[in-house]
């Protein structure tokens, strides 16, 4: 068995199960250089206070890579699709902790081998405990 | 900056303000430096091609940021971006436009609150639709 395949095996026996809480203080220059790398030259985000609501994509997202990979190692990540519920707007000095899970997977065996079809579910909830934002990611791994 | 979009300024059936995205390979390293995505396939054209795919591809997640981007210049300061979904059906390649446009599907007031409700896609240059999606927002209301 390969090593991604082997944790595959791993993924499907944390089904449901939430990963290690990860907290994010939010600074100015995280929000600014966002927005620069998307092109979005809204004045709303120009001075750091605020974030476009699509920066939660970007809260935690490179540990969330490193947990997953740490678990099975895919050669190859694709995003399937992302869907966001934002219930706040999230701004400088914000203390965000993100929670993930996987709460689904599928595979399938493709031309470049054994593909999982995942769909992972993350929260963010601020410094006063509120939730401000729920995120749902399909990624294909193989 | 535009004027603010109002809930009775929106018809069901009317387009949003499309638009035009021109990523270049300089906008994915800005973006994986932003978003600590730094899947390969997005910078190494060597790594994007033994994996099958023709060259390196924009992140599905920047087509989802400017399909973001899409809805908060139409609704502009006074409206609230709810839900954003997308879903990635196709490619885009560095160096050819992104067309994001969108429809609005319904509007209804709801516990005082004026909720629109689009659909969203994202075009490449020979108008195949790469990515869709849906969005919710919540708009001010005149008077």
């Amino acid at each position: 068995m390969t090593e991604a395949s082997s944790g595959i095996e791993k993924l499907k026996s944390k089904i449901g199960v939430e990963w290690q809480p990860r907290e994010y203080e939010i600074g100015r220059e995280m929000i600014r250089r966002f927005a620069r790398a998307v092109g979005d030259p809204n004045p709303l985000w120009q001075d750091g206070a605020i974030a476009p609501p699509t920066f939660i994509l970007a809260i935690g997202f490179e540990q969330f890579v490193d947990d997953l990979m740490s678990l099975a190692p895919f050669n190859t990540v694709l995003m399937g699709g992302t869907e966001l519920e934002c219930y706040q707007p999230i701004g400088l000095g914000d203390v965000i902790t993100t929670i993930f899970k996987i709460s689904n997977l599928r595979e399938r065996q493709g031309k470049m081998g054994r593909m999982a079809f995942m769909t992972f579910d993350s929260s963010y909830k601020n410094q006063k405990q509120e939730l401000v934002a729920k995120c749902r990611q399909m990624i294909i791994g193989y | 900056m535009t004027e603010q979009l109002y809930y009775q300024d929106v018809a069901v059936g009317g387009e949003i303000t499309p638009l035009v995205k021109q990523p270049t390979t300089m906008q994915l390293v800005m973006w994986a430096g932003a978003s600590g995505d730094y899947n390969p396939i997005h910078y190494d054209k060597d790594f994007a091609q033994s994996r099958g795919l023709s060259g390196v591809i924009v992140p599905g997640q920047l087509i989802g940021a400017f399909l973001g981007q899409l809805m908060t210049d139409w609704i502009g300061e006074g409206g609230s971006l709810r839900k954003l979904s997308c879903s990635y059906k196709g490619m885009n390649y560095p160096g050819e436009a992104v067309t994001c446009k969108g429809k609005v599907t319904k509007k209804y007031v709801q516990n005082g609150q004026h909720f629109v409700e689009c659909s969203l896609w994202a075009e490449n240059p020979k108008g195949e639709k790469t990515a869709s999606g849906k969005a919710m927002v919540i708009l001010p209301s005149r008077g």
